[in-house]
């Protein structure tokens, strides 16, 4: 007769899972409930973004960052075109870099807010999704009046943005910022007091501070377990240095730790918002480098300078001076970095993205060892992973 | 600016490593693959406790031709530094930097799975993206894009990566 | 208009008050419904086609709008996403399918029971979109047969749902029979 209470199962998970977030499987080895090894199986999206990278020019490459990690996605354009810029060594005008601080955060707050979202309903609280998106569609509205696109905006470029915001859009964040707070108070009313909320994340998927920084963890993953690293506060990049903000940090690491720390960085996103409203003034939104950006179409018909300009950087794109770089972002998800590499031509040599959901999801066997297994979907909703993140 | 926690430790190990870069305010060591964890080591214990990032280049067609690269944080300071190490594509072997940073374990697959690169003392090598039946490493430069051309009738467009070819810098010449 | 009076109808004017009427007639007339089973039934199919969730990436996320409350894909009869193939009539691939997830989509196609339908969403799904490289497969049609492509990158949930209703029309029109390959 066997010994049952010795016995393990293994059990997979996904890849195609309602849970997962995305297509993640998991092999986890139970026994009973209790997970005792888990092994995640990634690359169900692998897409060759670092290998297409390679082959366009710094220009065209803007359309791929925001298809890499799909809910923050203005932050994403703003990672690389930074990253772009720290190489040719130039800098965007004020008025470009505040706008991409506001459309930044409000890109945050839409990720946060899906997260909040998913994270609900895998908790079965289902009226959390409907509200959320509901708010979200109103961020969507504002990146699709800048844009015209509500998701894959291309409206970062390289040395500043592709036009000016529309006239009323201020007014239009203003509205949004001032309706935020009352929402997420509502929130917080149905979820942080909750007797089942709270069952369900209190002491569930533990990441310690020295398991954050063994495995290169960043994010509210990381400050949940009180590690204060928050890369706008460390490395300040695009004009963050100048704003005053908090960096929530949690204590036990837990998953309502996470949950805490996500909903005070959407508050605090809504204060750099403010702001950044307030700093906004007039100016150009792109560079006067005429080797970085086209000129303006009013001088093509007086200057041939101009036209040799324009020919050149549409028929072959700027040619960054040889070298490396890597500049990071604080994406909602964590350190979000764009190491390139030059060799002087108009194409990188390499375009690597590190990205934050591929570290964190590493540490998700030591969060979720000896919990149950009806805690690995509290758990993985908590690391709040994207997986074109994780598998580019 | 570069930060002085990384300039104390490039300092401290300019004696293992080959060369030094300095481009846009970052610091760039390049370490001979004996000393690699050594480096690794020291950087740990002078603050520099996260490997933010591991991967690798291919440089074809320069020699050495691989270049595996290592990017670590110290988040106190706030700094960071680069440490490089170039490999020969006969001997692409380094060792694994799991004993120092255990943060490298899926680093290190991915750039098995995508250059081929072998880490030695690697609990686990193997392919994290790809299919594990997979069989080439995509990222190396002679591993083709494999773009589909599109068919019309009587005409097949450029695929995408054709339509601007790598140049390099040409002034622009007066009329 | 009152509809034609089928043959065989006699209205008697008898002279009992529980007699038949002209007026009755025509009022039990306006309440009969003639059609054909397949109709009826095509209706009552592409008014509650439920999806299976089969979000992969970006499109995902617009798939998941097209279901909350701004556009609301429940009034055109899919209340709720099945999680379970088993359970569901369509599947919409709304993603880029990779090398690796290819054989998951055929094995959850073949597990979702007959009638089925596919939509592909976005423009991955339908030709590999952007990415024209080793790792995707360039278009879902090269794994299952797919009844509505909705071009976009993402579509917008608006989008998405005028593909729905093109797949409620076709199913209207062609039922569950199988389709020409």
């Amino acid at each position: 007769m066997t010994d049952l209470a010795r016995e393990t199962l293994v059990l997979n998970m996904g890849p195609h899972h309602p849970s997962t977030h995305g297509v993640l499987r998991l092999i986890l080895e139970l026994e009973g409930e209790v997970i005792l090894r888990t092994e995640p199986v990634i690359g169900y999206l692998h897409t060759g973004f670092e290998k297409e990278m390679e082959t366009r020019t710094y220009h065209q490459n803007i359309v791929f960052p925001p298809r890499i990690e799909y809910l923050a996605t203005m932050i994403e354009e703003h990672a690389y075109v930074l990253a772009v810029e720290k190489l040719l060594g130039v800098r965007a005008p004020a008025r470009a870099e505040t706008l991409r601080i506001i459309l930044g955060e409000l890109s945050r707050i839409a990720s946060h807010l899906v997260w909040l979202g998913t994270s609900a309903v895998d908790v079965n609280v289902t009226s959390m999704l409907m509200y959320c998106f509901n708010d979200r569609e109103h961020v969507m509205d504002i990146l699709e009046m800048v844009s015209g696109q509500r998701m894959m905006h291309g409206y970062m470029r390289v040395g500043g943005l592709q036009w000016d915001v529309p006239p009323g859009f201020t007014e239009r964040v203003r509205a949004f910022a001032g309706d935020l707070p009352g929402r997420l108070d509502e929130y917080e009313r149905l979820l942080t007091d909750n007797l089942i909320w709270r069952e369900r994340t209190e002491g569930i998927a533990v990441l310690s501070y020295d398991d954050a920084l063994r495995y290169g963890c960043t994010g509210p993953i990381a400050r949940g377990s009180g590690v204060n690293y928050d890369v706008r506060r460390a490395f300040p990049y695009g004009g963050y240095e100048a704003y005053d903000f908090d960096v929530p940090l949690g204590t036990r690491g837990d998953s309502f730790d996470r949950y805490t720390v996500r909903m005070e960085e959407m508050r605090q996103s809504r204060r750099i918002i403010l702001q950044a409203l307030d700093r906004l003034a007039e100016g150009p939104v792109m560079v006067e480098d005429r080797k970085v950006a086209l000129p303006p179409r009013a001088e093509l018909v007086r200057s041939m300078e101009a036209v040799i300009h324009q020919f050149k950087l549409v028929s072959e794109g700027f040619h960054p001076p040889a070298g490396e770089v890597y500049s990071a972002v604080e994406s909602p998800r964590g350190e979000k970095g764009y190491y390139l590499v030059s060799d002087g031509s108009n194409q990188p040599v390499r375009a690597r993205v590190r990205s934050p959901s591929f570290n964190n999801l590493q540490a998700l066997p030591v969060m979720i060892y000896r919990n149950m297994v009806s805690d690995v979907v509290v758990a993985i909703a908590s690391i709040d992973i994207v997986l074109g993140d994780v598998d580019r | 600016m570069i930060a002085s926690a990384a300039e104390a430790l490039a300092r401290d190990l300019a004696g293992l490593a080959e060369a030094e870069e300095r481009f846009r305010d970052e610091v760039t060591l390049l370490i001979p693959r004996p000393r690699l964890l050594d480096a690794l080591a020291r950087a740990r214990e002078a603050g520099f406790s996260v490997l933010t990032d591991l991967t690798a280049v291919d440089r074809l067609p320069q020699q050495p031709r691989f270049e595996v690269v290592y990017l670590v944080t110290n988040y106190g300071a706030p700094a960071r530094l680069r440490l490089k190490v170039r490999v020969e594509a006969e001997d692409a072997v380094v060792p694994s930097a799991g004993p120092v940073y255990p943060g490298a374990d899926w680093l290190e697959r991915e750039v098995f799975d995508m250059f081929g690169i072998r880490f030695s003392g690697h609990p686990g090598l193997t392919r994290i993206l790809m299919p594990d039946d997979w069989e080439g490493h995509p990222l190396r430069k002679d591993f083709p894009l494999v773009e589909e051309p599109v068919h019309f009738v009587g005409h097949t467009p450029k695929v995408p990566s054709a339509i601007i070819p790598k140049t390099r810098r040409t002034p622009p010449t007066p009329p | 208009m009152t509809p034609p009076r089928p043959e065989g109808i006699r209205i008697s004017r008898a002279p009992t008050p529980s007699a038949l009427t002209e007026a009755d007639a025509r009022a039990v007339e306006g309440s009969i419904l003639t059609t054909t089973v397949d109709r009826v039934v095509n209706w009552a199919r592409r008014n509650s086609v439920w999806p299976v969730q089969f979000g992969l990436a970006c499109c995902a996320i617009e798939m998941i709008s097209a279901a909350q409350s701004r556009f609301d894909i429940a009034r055109f009869g899919s209340e709720l996403f099945r999680a379970s193939p088993r359970q569901a009539d369509l599947m919409i691939v709304s993603g880029r399918v990779s090398q690796k997830m290819a054989p998951v989509l055929k094995h959850i196609y073949e597990q979702m029971l007959e009638p089925k339908w596919v939509i592909a969403m976005g423009d991955c799904a339908s030709c590999g979109g952007v990415f024209n490289n080793y790792a995707l497969v360039q278009g879902v049609d090269k794994l299952v047969p797919v009844d509505v492509y909705v071009a976009g990158c993402p579509p917008r949930p608006e989008a998405l749902l005028f593909g729905f209703t093109k797949l409620q029309d076709l199913i209207a029109r062609r039922g569950a029979g199988r389709r020409p390959s």
